[in-house]
């Protein structure tokens, strides 16, 4: 049994929960924006997020690696912070991550938002609470399977993705190497012992996250209608 | 207090809610047909909906003055709303749904307050379940507890009631009259139902299309209708075009013929003329049934006709009778059963002249 490729692995598991951590912090608002915002060009900010859902990877990467060179103002903003350039960095890395996923974390959260009864968020408001106690008070409990459905989707998602990853970050060993590319390189090299041992231990981590999280949020507090 | 509201608001181009009233302290209930406006009406006094145009004061607070520019919001109105299916949060135990509005006291002023309000509304035993877990009836009032505990200082309830059986109700009804008869909040109460109306209200606002159409005690909107639409509302099932034969000023009645048939009804005296055109209203349940003819009745009115249908609906059978005019007449089951009625046969019709309403239509319509 050849051994598993644990750097890959790690960077990995590093960048799924480094994305998945920063898109609950601005997915959550965005979200929230979309299913409750009256504006009348709302529509044209849920295609740019959506917009991740449709395009190939390659294109999408394309764009980023372009956004984030050392010919743009970003990348430029970039290099003069930190002493170098973002494209094929860790940091590039979580940038294309973020927009990559970011429909699969704001989806399901918002469409856990627009379920929750509108009476609810109203009653609220008549006992005298704020819109941010309503919030985490009303809105939140009631939408903790949807947020958690993000989270693991988004995860996933950063997990698995492929094209962007090499379009923007290329196949730099303990730096961009992620473990679908490290398979992808060991099925290029013929070295199909360890292209076995990391693809199944992807899949049974993804199958061992995916059946706890479902176990869990197995409908905490239904409510028995005009019981 | 008193509650005094004037409000405009388009809600769709053939829809405007159009109202001023005042609510003294004690129930008023507003009653009108789904689509009258009542909700409307309800949800701009909470500020959960913004009218066009208005004013509405709590006591000698102003909460809305749209010319002035102030308009409360919903939060600090310091109002109780209990929506139609209650919106009781569900993933709280009734005692945090009760504490949710008391976020700003300390704990033990929080405890003490839902411990009293639980024992005026009878729920101190429900207080650690959540409400997926308790039955209809208690459900209804955690939410009339849960927006009373903050002392408001009006009440507005959505149709709250309108799912519990009437002895439920009313048991609910004469706590929650217990509780404010100490306090005396003005409190607005939406229904549809006529019986409601009776039984609850001590003043009624009668809405329809949007506009005030009666206002004043039960009896004295419901019983004598004087307008066609409040009528319907108030569970008049049958309406005759008639033409005024003859007024008889002093027995304090007149013949009226119905329209496009020579059936007659004698009628209570209404101000108006032989020959002029009336509209008759009578209660279907308000007709009496003989399946031979009767005699000796001090009720004026008898006609006799065919059975044209018989229909049940719940503890009601609606009996359809062609006597120069279609009539509807309401009876138990077990009466249409006695008289072992069947589709087709000879019945006669027997109407009291009290019966009989007279209703304007049209411009011609009297004040009540």
């Amino acid at each position: 049994m050849a051994s598993l490729d644990w750097s890959a692995i790690g960077l990995s598991l590093r960048l799924a929960a480094i994305v998945c951590t920063v898109l609950l912090v601005i997915g959550t608002p965005i979200a929230y924006w979309l299913t409750f915002s009256k504006w009348r060009w709302k529509f044209l900010v849920e295609s740019v997020v959506a917009l991740p859902l449709v395009l190939p990877p390659t294109v999408l990467g394309f764009y980023v690696l372009l956004a984030i060179g050392s010919r743009s103002p970003v990348g430029r903003a970039w290099e003069g912070w930190t002493g170098h350039g973002l494209a094929f960095t860790f940091e590039g890395l979580v940038l294309a991550s973020l927009l990559y996923s970011l429909p699969f974390m704001v989806q399901p959260i918002g469409a856990a938002f627009a379920r929750v009864d509108r009476s609810l968020i109203e009653a609220s408001a008549t006992l005298g609470a704020s819109r941010v106690r309503t919030f985490f008070r009303v809105t939140v409990p009631l939408s903790v399977e949807g947020i958690i459905t993000g989270i693991v989707l988004s995860f996933a998602h950063t997990l698995g993705e492929f094209g962007v990853v090499l379009m923007v970050g290329g196949n730099l060993p303990g730096t961009t190497r992620t473990v679908s590319i490290a398979i992808y390189d060991h099925v290029q090299a013929f070295q199909y012992d360890e292209a076995k041992a990391t693809a199944l231990f992807l899949l049974l981590f993804s199958f061992v996250i995916l059946a706890l999280v479902y176990s869990l949020t197995r409908k905490p507090w239904a409510v028995v209608p005009n019981a | 207090m008193i509650l005094t509201a004037e409000i405009r608001t388009r809600l769709s181009p053939d829809f405007t809610l159009d109202v001023r009233f005042t609510a003294p302290p004690g129930i008023t209930m507003l009653f009108g047909a789904s689509g009258s406006g009542k909700t409307t009406l309800l949800r701009c006094l909470a500020g959960l909906h913004r009218p066009d145009a208005g004013r509405v004061t709590i006591g000698d607070r102003v909460v809305l003055d749209r010319t002035a520019g102030i308009d409360v919001a919903a939060r600090e109105r310091g109002l109780g709303y209990v929506f139609q299916h209650l919106a009781l949060f569900p993933h709280m135990t009734v005692e945090h749904n009760l504490h949710y509005g008391l976020a700003h006291f300390h704990m033990s002023v929080r405890r003490e307050r839902t411990r009293e309000i639980a024992a005026s509304f009878k729920i101190a035993h429900l207080l650690a379940r959540k409400p997926g877990e308790i039955s209809g009836g208690e459900r209804q009032r955690v939410a009339l507890a849960r927006s009373l505990v903050t002392n408001p200082r009006l009440l507005l309830l959505d149709e709250p009631l309108s799912a519990l059986d009437h002895v439920t109700k009313s048991r609910i009804i004469e706590d929650l009259r217990a509780w404010n008869a100490a306090r005396g909040l003005p409190i607005l109460y939406i229904t549809h139902s006529h019986r409601e109306v009776f039984a609850l209200g001590e003043h009624v606002i009668a809405l329809k299309g949007g506009r005030i159409l009666a206002e004043g005690t039960p009896q004295e909107v419901l019983e004598m209708p004087a307008h066609e639409p409040l009528a319907q509302l108030a569970g008049f099932e049958n309406f005759f075009d008639a033409t005024v034969m003859t007024v008889r000023s002093s027995g304090g009645t007149m013949h009226c013929r119905l329209a496009d048939s020579d059936a007659e009804l004698e009628v209570p005296l209404a101000r108006t003329t032989e020959g002029a055109a009336v509209r008759i209203a009578i209660r279907a349940g308000d007709i009496l049934l003989a399946i031979e003819a009767p005699r000796g009745l001090s009720a004026r009115n008898v006609l006799k006709g065919t059975l044209t249908s018989i229909q049940r609906e719940g503890a009601t059978m609606i009996l359809m009778v062609q006597a120069g005019a279609p009539f509807e007449v309401h009876v138990t089951p077990d009466a249409c059963e006695s008289l072992s009625l069947v589709e087709g046969q000879p019945v006669w019709i027997v109407i009291k002249t009290r019966s009989c309403r007279i209703v304007s239509t049209g411009s011609a319509a009297q004040p009540l």
